[in-house]
């Protein structure tokens, strides 16, 4: 846990994202899963968009997938809460088991992120309540 | 499918200068580009009954415009909550109305004070919910970030370069400085371009349109009344709105968007152009929605000006400059003109197709494409005289 407070930007689990958010705080990636057509997504809401079930279930994933695409930024915004943190990379994933998130790839030089590049998740606790899922190389 | 090919027209536009700082309200910028368009068409605020406008909490209700304008009998007034995607969306719901009878005379705006007042995409909200629980924790927050994500996909499908994409800043900013309504008017060369400082990779300053306080506004009627007013008509031969699966609501509903190297263009293609009866190759001016450069292939690709990947090449060896097959972007767009949000193009294309636009007209210009959006949905309509 850090010294300071944590000043960035962080989730506000509700309803449909709590399940999300205590696993993560549990070391779990979990992706929610629609109980009438088995249909996975991220990130969760009530009614599933393809069959409208609202019933799902919650599926721990192996945490690895590979970089769908990804930006590097360099000029932070807001300008004082990211100054400390550029250059760093925010990256689309599309993880194993067929589903899609965004995260930051950290461990890596910016400039190294290539398409593609196999990663996997590493989780950073950001307040008592709140744990990040983010990636690295692997 | 589009019916109403010819049937409704644009006969005013208006607008106030476009600054970084205008001095003013927000309501004074609407209410003055409203009046503007108004007296343009010939009309008093007397014969509006409608307006129509849209918004991110950032501008004013149209009920008062309408009221700081004087109107007793706004019958239709409507806030649309959206972004550049409603841009043309607003003309189709003035049309709407005015074929549903609700009103006659409809005035489309968009009015905000997007330097000195409400900066669009710098949220400095640390609480993130409902699906910004899944972008802003991690540092994902800008539409310049949003939109980079797109836009890298797009490099990586095709071998799409930068200097590909500058051609766009390049000959936007030489329209510009042909517009007297622009904020950027100095031209740039490909290296000012190449050595602009980098903002979020692939995006270099020059890749990223302008800040603006300003407002614009387009008076949209039957093309029966059209006939008597002031300007020839530019009528409306179509128009579509929408995007693909898993829309949501454009900005970073991305995360459900199966392929990021194509936009909501390439789902309202059929439509637009089977609506208006005609296709990309009648086109003879585009002002295409350019928040980014690279938004503006994405279009090109998914209206079928090119195929897919095509779009960098397409653009190249001065087939968008003034005197090319298909000049883009002749008021300098989004990028260097102002960020009236999209609607700055239409007044463009009105400008156009009235033979009015000064040094940067394009001759014989007759028809002209409008587009709005650059995500996962937006809108667009085909003009001519």
């Amino acid at each position: 846990m850090n010294s300071m407070p944590y000043n960035k930007p962080v989730p506000v689990p509700d309803a449909d994202t709590e399940p999300f958010w205590s696993a993560c705080r549990e070391g779990r990636l979990s992706v929610q899963c629609c109980s009438g057509c088995g249909a996975k997504r991220l990130p969760p809401e009530r009614f599933c968009p393809k069959c409208h079930a609202a019933e799902s279930e919650w599926r721990d994933v192996s945490g690895r997938g590979k970089v769908y695409s990804w930006i590097v930024v360099r000029h932070p915004v807001p300008g004082d809460v990211y100054a400390g943190d550029v250059p760093y990379v925010v990256a689309l994933i599309d993880l194993a088991e067929g589903v899609r998130m965004a995260s930051n790839i950290i461990d890596c030089d910016p400039d190294a992120v290539t398409a593609e590049m196999a990663v996997e998740v590493v989780f950073e606790a950001v307040t008592d309540d709140i744990t990040l899922p983010k990636f690295r190389p692997s | 499918m589009w019916a109403l090919r010819d049937k409704y027209a644009i006969v005013g536009t208006g607008y106030t200068d476009y600054s970084k700082n205008s001095g003013t309200t927000v309501l004074n910028l609407a209410t003055e580009a409203c009046l503007n368009a108004v007296s343009d068409a010939g009309l008093t605020p007397e014969d509006i009954d409608g307006l129509v406008s849209f918004q991110f909490n950032d501008s004013v209700p149209a009920m008062s415009v309408a009221g700081a304008m004087g109107i007793e009998a706004a019958g239709y007034a409507v806030d649309i909550a959206g972004g550049g995607n409603a841009a043309n969306l607003v003309v189709l719901n003035a049309i709407a109305a005015i074929e549903a009878g609700l009103a006659k005379n409809v005035l489309c705006y968009r009015a905000m004070n997007g330097r000195s007042g409400f900066r669009l995409g710098g949220s400095r909200d640390m609480q993130a919910h409902g699906i910004t629980q899944f972008t802003a924790p991690f540092g994902w927050i800008s539409y310049p970030q949003a939109m980079a994500m797109w836009c890298r996909r797009h490099m990586v499908k095709y071998g799409t370069t930068s200097e590909q994409l500058g051609t766009l800043a390049v000959t936007f900013r030489d329209n510009a400085a042909l517009n007297p309504r622009a904020m950027q008017r100095q031209p740039i060369s490909m290296d000012d371009y190449l050595s602009a400082r980098p903002i979020v990779d692939p995006f270099r300053m020059l890749d990223i349109c302008l800040e603006s306080d300003g407002a614009c506004a387009v008076l949209v009627t039957s093309a029966e009344r059209a006939k008597d007013l002031r300007h020839t008509p530019v009528y409306i031969m179509s128009g579509a709105n929408g995007g693909g699966a898993n829309q949501g609501d454009d900005l970073f509903d991305c995360l459900r968007w199966e392929d990021h190297s194509e936009n909501y263009s390439a789902y309202i293609a059929d439509d637009l152009w089977g609506g208006a009866g005609v296709g990309p190759e009648d086109v003879d001016v585009a002002e295409i929605y350019d928040c980014f450069t690279y938004s503006v292939v994405a279009q090109l690709e998914g209206l079928g000006f090119c195929l897919p990947g095509e779009g960098p090449d397409f653009i190249q060896g001065g087939r968008i400059a003034r005197d090319g097959a298909l000049p883009l972007n002749t008021h300098g767009g989004l990028l260097s003109e102002a960020y009236i949000h999209g609607l700055n193009h239409v007044v463009e294309a009105v400008d156009q197709l009235r033979g009015d636009a000064g040094p940067r007209q394009i001759p014989g210009a007759e028809i002209a494409l409008t587009t709005a959006g650059a995500m996962t949905v937006g809108s667009a309509l085909v003009l001519r005289n």
